[in-house]
C-alpha cells in the first residue's frame, strides 16, 4: 500500500516501533573519515528521520547489523559453554537498492552454503528492511551494470519530501500504524544510469591468474583490508578466543571480520601461506566477486556499490579492474 | 523453532593417548555417530581456539585424532590433556568413500602426518584384504624418529604390501631411505589404467607424487587427493578455505584429481 503522511506523525510511528525494534540507518559522523577532515557515513541507531543521511552514499554498509564486526558466539568456563543471548529487540534497517541485493548474497553464504548459521538467522528473521530511493547515481556506483539498481524486495519504501513522508508498505504492522494516513501511489526512486559502467568478464580462464596485469596491484595495494570491510558482500570472519583476566578461567569465543587482502588470511601451521603476493590477493577477491561466486550460486557477488573504490587509500579502482580484466579475457579468446 | 547452533562444541572424553613421537600423539575420543576417513573435527579449546584435525581411526564409539604440536591450540592440548576431555564439533568435510576403491588395485601414497586422514582406508583394507584387488601402502617420513603408527605398521604388513621410507637417517638405520617418488616406478601394478592412486601429504610431495603416478600410467580420474587449508569454521562461512568456487571444508578436503588439479589458490 502507498501512503502520504506528515513527517512529525511518521516520526511518532517510528518512536512507537522503536519499542520493539532498534532502528538502524546511515548517519553522518563528523570528522571521522578515512581521509583527514572528512566525515564518515556509517550505520548507527536513529530515533528520528532527520538523523538519516539520505543525500549521500554511506561509506560502510548495513551488513554490521546482521554480521557485527565482532560478535560473541558463546561464553565458557573450563567445562561449560553458554550461547550468547540474541539482541532483545528486532531491527529495522534503512538501506538502498544495491544493499538489498547484497542482503541476498549474505543470505546465500550464511543460510545456504553449508549449515544454517544460527547467529545470522536469529538476527535476520527479526529484521525489517526499509528501502531508501536513489534520485541520482553517486560517484563510483555501477549498480546498473550489476543489475542491482532496482528491487522489489523490501518491507517498506520511505522517502522524505520536505515536511511529508511518502511510503510504500508491505509490512502489516506498518500498514496498521499508517491506518490514518492518506492513500497515495508511491513509486520508489531508482537510478537507471551510472557514470561508471562495467563490462563483466565471461568465464575467466585460469591462465589469466598469472597475467602480468595483476602485478600492478601487487605494487600498489598495501593490504589494509578496507575494501573488504566496506563491502556489503564480503562475509569472511576469523575466530578469536579471549578470557577475562580476573580469574583466567572464564572467557568467550568471538568471530571478527576478516579480510582476504590482509596478511595472515591463509596462514597455516608451519608458517605456510598462500597468495603472499598482494596482486594475487586482488586477483582472489576480484575472481570471488565477478567469477567464482557466480559459478557456484548463479549470480555475481559484487552489487556495484563502488564503496571499495571510494575507500582505497591507494586509489585502486575495482570497476576499472573488472573492465581491464574483461578486455584481457576477450583478447585471450 | 530452535535452530541448531553449529558452532557450539560438545564434550568428548579422552579414552587413550598413543604417543608416536615427542610432538605427535593420537587421542582416542568418545564419539557416537557416522564418520568417514578423511573427514575432520574442529578440536575446540576454550581460551585457545580451534584446530581442524582429521579422523585417523574409527572405533565402535570412538574416533582417533592424531595431533601434531605446532602452535597455540595444539601446544595446550599436549600440555594439559590430562584434563581427560576435549571439546569437538564436526565431523566436517566429504571424506573418502571406500566404496569407490572396493574391488580395485590400490596404491596409497602418504607423506608424514598425511597418513592420518587415510589411515582409516588402510585399516579397512587391512581388515578386509579381499575387498581390494591388491593394496600397496607407500609412506615417507622425514627421519626414523618421525615415524607414526609404528604398531599399526606391524599389523598392516601381514595383509598389505607396505613400503616405508625415510628422507634421511643415521648410518645404522636398516630401513628404506629416499623420497616416496623414487619407489613408485618399481611397484608392481597389474593393470595401471584401472588402478586407484590415493595421495596425501605436504603440497610439494603431493605434486611430485601425482606427476610420478601419471608418468607410470595412472589415469587422472583414478587419482584422489586431500587438501589442507586454513579453516575457521568448517561449514562454508568464514571463507578462509575457499579456492576458486570451491570450499575445501564443504566440497573437500578429498577431491578426485580431475577436479583437484584445477584448484588454484
Ligand atoms: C582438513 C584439515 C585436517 C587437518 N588434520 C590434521 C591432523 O590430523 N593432525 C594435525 O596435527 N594437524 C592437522 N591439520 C592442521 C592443524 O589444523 C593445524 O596444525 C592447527 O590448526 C594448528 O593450530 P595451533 O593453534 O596449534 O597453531 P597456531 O598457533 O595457529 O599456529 C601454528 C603455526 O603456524 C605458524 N604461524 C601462525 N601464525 C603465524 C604468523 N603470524 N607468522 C608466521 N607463522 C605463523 C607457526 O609456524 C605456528 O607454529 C589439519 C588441517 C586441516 C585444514
Ligand atoms: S566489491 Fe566493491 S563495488 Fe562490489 S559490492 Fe563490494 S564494495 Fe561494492
Ligand atoms: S585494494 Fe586498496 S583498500 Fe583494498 S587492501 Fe589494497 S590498499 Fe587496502
Ligand atoms: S572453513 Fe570456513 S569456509 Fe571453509
Amino acid at each position: 500500500m502507498g501512503y502520504q503522511i506528515d513527517l512529525k506523525k511518521m516520526n511518532a510511528i517510528l518512536a512507537d516501533l522503536s519499542k520493539t525494534y532498534t532502528i538502524y540507518a546511515p548517519k553522518r559522523f563528523v570528522g571521522d573519515g578515512t581521509f583527514a577532515h572528512i566525515d564518515t557515513i556509517r550505520y548507527g541507531e536513529i530515533s528520528d528521520l532527520a538523523e538519516i543521511e539520505f543525500a549521500e552514499k554511506s561509506n560502510y554498509s548495513f551488513k554490521e547489523v546482521l554480521l557485527p564486526i565482532s560478535e560473541t558466539l558463546f561464553y565458557f568456563t573450563e567445562n561449560e559453554m553458554k550461547e550468547a543471548d540474541a539482541r532483545a529487540k528486532g531491527a529495522i534497517v534503512f538501506l538502498r537498492s544495491c544493499d538489498l541485493h547484497a542482503l541476498k548474497r549474505l543470505d546465500t553464504i550464511y543460510l545456504e552454503n553449508g549449515a544454517v548459521d544460527s547467529y545470522y538467522k536469529r538476527l535476520r528473521d527479526n529484521t525489517k528492511f526499509i528501502l531508501m530511493g536513489c534520485t541520482q547515481s553517486f560517484e563510483n556506483c555501477f549498480c546498473v551494470s550489476m543489475g542491482s539498481n532496482q528491487t522489489d524486495d523490501y518491507d517498506a519504501y520511505l522517502k522524505v519530501d520536505g515536511e511529508t513522508v511518502l511510503l510504500n508498505s508491505r509490512w502489516e504492522a506498518l500498514d496498521d500504524a499508517l491506518a490514518g494516513a492518506t492513500a497515495k501511489d508511491v513509486v520508489p526512486d531508482f537510478v537507471t544510469e551510472n557514470d561508471t559502467v562495467v563490462e563483466l568478464p565471461e568465464a575467466v580462464p585460469q591462465a589469466l591468474f598469472d597475467a602480468p596485469f595483476w602485478e600492478d596491484y601487487g605494487n600498489r595495494c598495501i593490504a589494509c583490508g578496507r575494501c573488504n570491510f566496506v563491502c556489503p558482500t564480503c562475509t569472511c570472519f576469523t575466530m578469536q578466543d579471549l578470557f577475562y583476566t580476573d580469574n583466567g578461567k572464564a572467557g568467550e569465543r568471538r568471530r571478527v571480520w576478516a579480510s582476504c587482502h590482509v596478511d595472515g588470511y591463509t596462514d597455516m601451521a608451519g608458517g605456510h601461506a598462500f597468495r603472499n603476493d598482494k596482486g594475487q590477493r586482488m586477483r582472489f577477491k576480484v575472481m570471488h566477486k565477478v567469477n567464482d561466486y557466480k559459478r557456484r550460486f548463479g549470480t555475481h557477488m559484487c552489487i556495484g556499490c563502488g564503496r571499495c573504490d571510494d575507500v582505497c587509500p591507494e586509489y585502486i579502482s575495482f570497476s576499472n579492474c573488472i573492465n581491464k580484466l574483461s578486455a584481457l579475457v576477450k583478447e585471450d579468446n | 523453532m530452535t535452530i541448531i547452533n553449529p558452532y557450539l562444541p560438545f564434550l568428548s572424553e579422552i579414552t587413550a593417548v598413543i604417543k608416536h613421537t615427542d610432538i605427535e600423539y593420537t587421542f582416542r575420543m568418545t564419539y557416537q555417530g557416522d564418520v568417514k576417513p578423511g573427514q575432520f573435527f574442529e578440536v575446540s579449546l576454550p581460551k585457545f581456539g580451534e584446530a581442524p584435525i582429521s579422523v585417523s581411526g574409527i572405533g565402535d564409539d570412538t574416533v582417533d585424532l592424531t595431533i601434531r604440536k605446532v602452535g597455540k591450540v595444539t601446544d595446550e592440548i599436549f600440555e594439559n590433556y590430562v584434563g581427560d576431555h576435549l571439546f569437538l564439533r564436526g565431523p566436517y568435510g566429504n571424506g573418502f568413500d571406500i566404496d569407490n576403491y572396493k574391488g580395485r588395485e590400490i596404491l596409497l601414497v602418504a607423506g608424514g602426518t598425511g597418513l592420518s586422514p587415510v589411515k582409516g582406508i588402510v585399516d579397512y583394507f587391512s581388515q578386509n584384504p579381499a575387498d581390494a584387488n591388491g593394496f600397496t601402502l607407500l609412506v615417507g617420513f622425514k627421519s626414523p624418529a618421525d615415524v607414526l603408527f609404528k604398531d599399526d605398521f606391524t599389523t598392516w604388513q601381514k595383509n598389505l604390501n607396505v613400503i616405508m621410507t625415510v628422507d634421511t637417517a643415521d648410518d645404522g638405520y636398516c630401513g628404506k631411505r629416499g623420497m616416496v617418488t623414487e619407489y613408485i616406478p618399481n611397484i608392481p601394478i597389474k593393470n595401471v589404467s584401472d588402478a586407484v592412486g590415493i595421495v596425501v601429504g605436504p603440497p610439494m610431495m603431493m605434486k611430485c607424487t601425482i606427476a610420478e603416478l601419471l608418468k607410470a600410467g595412472f589415469r587422472e580420474e583414478n587419482l584422489w587427493i586431500s587438501q589442507e587449508r586454513k579453516m575457521c569454521c568448517g561449514i562454508g562461512k568464514c571463507g578462509h578455505c575457499k579456492i576458486d568456487d570451491t570450499y575445501i571444508c564443504l566440497d573437500g578436503p578429498v577431491f578426485n584429481y580431475t577436479k583437484g588439479k584445477f584448484l588454484k589458490d
